[in-house]
């Protein structure tokens, strides 16, 4: 049996290397359910309501979807391997927190930053080395990682957020600054799509890691380190995790001791929806984005058109329940 | 399939259309939560008072969460509402929030917390520190100057629990009998009141009073006193939300300080409209104690 099952890859690597725009154009069949449902909403929500499709709404409205679809990316890698990350919420509580103290006792933010995401990686790494040579299940494992990292969030805060001149001053310099008119953020989302992106569809990393994925046991028989990959997924699902938590802090100028209560759910809805599948082998960063905007642009149509809050919930929890009841295909060659 | 999705989620939007409100000249509240009845009793004032000034108000209900919250004045600010109520969650993750409302042009008010920068049109709570040292006084009057005190905080962060806080301390130092003996953030929430209580009392085996920052807290640490069978703990409280004050008439609380959120509700849609139609105010609204 062939890893996998969908044209997101084949069995025979030559076609890996082949050009960009095989790609692409498989890139396109894949994802293109979603993004039309995507223009659907987008169309809808412009139609019940003249604000949303103001460029300062849209703007916000991929500023707000911009947390959940980085830490959705690296929920996408662990998900192709066929894991899945639990703790992605505590990860960037706590990074952020770590950031923001040493930005706060006057460490140069870059720096800081730096630390902060190298921290996520390592904490996503010893996550997956956990996971990997324990044998313990993914689900059980990143759930106790949740307790641990939000306890550890907590003891370290003190429970107080973590604010002051220096987090308002990279709050001003990193969330709210525009390069070339381009909201920061968002162009921390797409390099990080980007990376991502090329990462999985391009190297054979990121075909050992849809391999994995696919069929662990045949893709362990073809050479490939199934435990170095289970812990790379993890890792960069950490540094997603960081690198969030950094948009975060920068949005509200101060770590806060209960950031990402939650947003592992969110971002597993976002890879969800985009398309990929929960067991692993099928899908792409690409589909994670228009599910994280699916999702922000649902919430932020919502909150124009005026829906109680608690209707709010039961919509969102509504769309991804669609979502993945339409993505479901039979399985079997 | 795909267009089955389609519909799906567009039926979702048409039919969210149907349980939304109008759009006209508006007011926006953001509120931090609406699982707190004294923040369901603060929209209801606001609402009745925009139903008798003639204004639209949009509540939107941050759920306690800073960047939810932060998203919500944002799309009121989009909605072009004519000025914004602003409850917020966390007096410094709100400043971004009300500094883009500034840039924006809509005038801000914050209603019963207060935010840590931007500018503020007016600032309409109660006078919480007041408030935490009346309670000290209150405490200290029943145990006659002598005990060991415990406090429950509120969500770390909140001007409202900075305040009490402060004010219980500053109220105790007059009493050096009395002694706190610990003070733990429960949230304003009455379950993690409950948990926290019952730990406080595994650990303290000699508790005379404690003083809690909101009613959910105090109701839930009266729950984890009975359960735990001791006896000879009073209970102070602060808001005085119906179940709060059923609690005092019949003696399971000793007291809670008033609140008047629905008139703080009015008071910020009164001051709102107001400013919009020139002039300023800043209102402090009175506190009383409420015993049985």
């Amino acid at each position: 049996m062939s890893p996998g099952q969908s044209e997101t890859h084949s069995s025979a690597p030559a076609r890996w290397s082949a050009m960009p725009r095989a790609v692409i154009a498989r890139i396109r069949v894949r994802e293109f359910g979603v993004v039309m449902a995507f223009v659907a909403m987008l169309i809808a929500l412009s139609l019940l309501s003249d604000r949303f499709l103001s460029v300062s709404n849209l703007s916000n409205v991929v500023q707000q979807s911009a947390v959940i679809a980085i830490v959705g990316f690296g929920m996408t890698a662990v998900i192709l391997a066929s894991g899945i990350d639990l703790s992605v919420g505590s990860v960037l509580a706590l990074t952020a927190a770590v950031a923001a103290t040493w930005m706060q006792s006057g460490v140069d933010p870059w720096l800081a930053a730096l630390g902060a995401l190298a921290l996520g990686a390592g904490i996503g790494a010893l996550t997956g080395l956990v996971i990997a040579w324990s044998g313990i299940q993914d689900f059980i494992a990143t759930l106790a990682a949740l307790s641990v990292y939000r306890g550890l969030t907590l003891l370290h805060t003190g429970g107080y957020p973590i604010t002051g001149e220096a987090m308002f001053a990279f709050s001003t310099a990193f969330a709210y600054s525009s390069i070339l008119g381009v909201p920061t953020p968002i162009l921390v989302v797409v390099a990080t799509m980007a990376v991502l992106l090329f990462l999985l569809r391009m190297t054979a990393l990121g075909r050992s890691i849809y391999a994995v994925g696919g069929n662990r046991e045949a893709a362990f028989l073809s050479g490939i380190p199934v435990r170095g990959i289970r812990v790379l997924v993890y890792a960069i699902s950490g540094l997603c995790a960081a690198l969030a938590g950094l948009v975060l802090a920068g949005r509200l100028a101060s770590a806060q001791p209960t950031a990402g209560a939650g947003l592992e759910l969110d971002a597993i809805a976002a890879v969800v929806i985009g398309g990929t599948s929960l067991f692993g082998g099928r899908g792409g960063v690409l589909g994670t984005l228009i599910g994280a905007l699916i999702m922000g642009t649902l919430l932020n149509g919502m909150n124009l058109l005026d829906v109680n809050a608690f209707y709010q919930q039961v919509i969102k929890g509504l769309v991804i329940l669609a979502a993945v009841l339409i993505d479901r295909r039979p399985e079997g060659g | 399939m795909r267009r089955l999705f389609v519909l799906v989620a567009t039926s979702a939007l048409v039919f969210a259309l149907s349980l939304g409100g109008a759009q006209q000249i508006t007011l926006g509240l953001s509120v931090s939560t609406l699982n707190n009845p004294f923040f369901v009793t603060l929209r209801d004032g606001a609402l009745d008072a925009a139903r008798s000034a003639g204004v639209t108000l949009i509540v939107l209900d941050a759920q306690d969460s800073p960047a939810k919250q932060l998203n919500d004045v944002q799309d009121l600010i989009q909605r072009r509402v004519s000025a914004i109520l602003l409850n917020p969650t966390d007096a410094a993750a709100l400043v971004p929030a009300v500094l883009q409302a500034n840039r924006a042009g809509v005038p801000v008010i914050t209603v019963d917390r207060a935010v840590a920068g931007g500018e503020v049109v007016a600032h309409i709570a109660s006078d919480n520190v007041a408030g935490g040292r009346q309670a000290a006084e209150f405490i200290a009057q029943q145990l006659n100057g002598q005990g060991s005190i415990v406090m429950l905080e509120g969500i770390p962060g909140t001007s409202a629990a900075r305040d009490r806080g402060t004010g219980f301390r500053e109220g105790l130092t007059k009493y050096p009998g009395l002694r706190l003996i610990a003070s733990q953030p429960a949230n304003f929430d009455r379950a993690q009141g409950l948990n926290v209580m019952q730990n406080i009392l595994q650990a303290q085996p000699r508790i005379d009073a404690v003083f809690a920052q909101n009613d959910e807290m105090a109701l839930g640490a009266i729950q984890a006193i009975r359960t735990a069978n001791r006896t000879g703990i009073m209970v102070v409280g602060f808001d005085a939300i119906p179940d709060a004050v059923a609690a005092v008439m019949d003696g399971r609380m000793a007291a809670t300080i008033a609140q008047q959120p629905a008139k703080m509700g009015q008071l910020g849609v009164e001051t709102a409209v107001g400013y919009l139609r020139g002039g300023t105010v800043s209102i402090p609204v009175d506190l009383q104690l409420v015993v049985r």
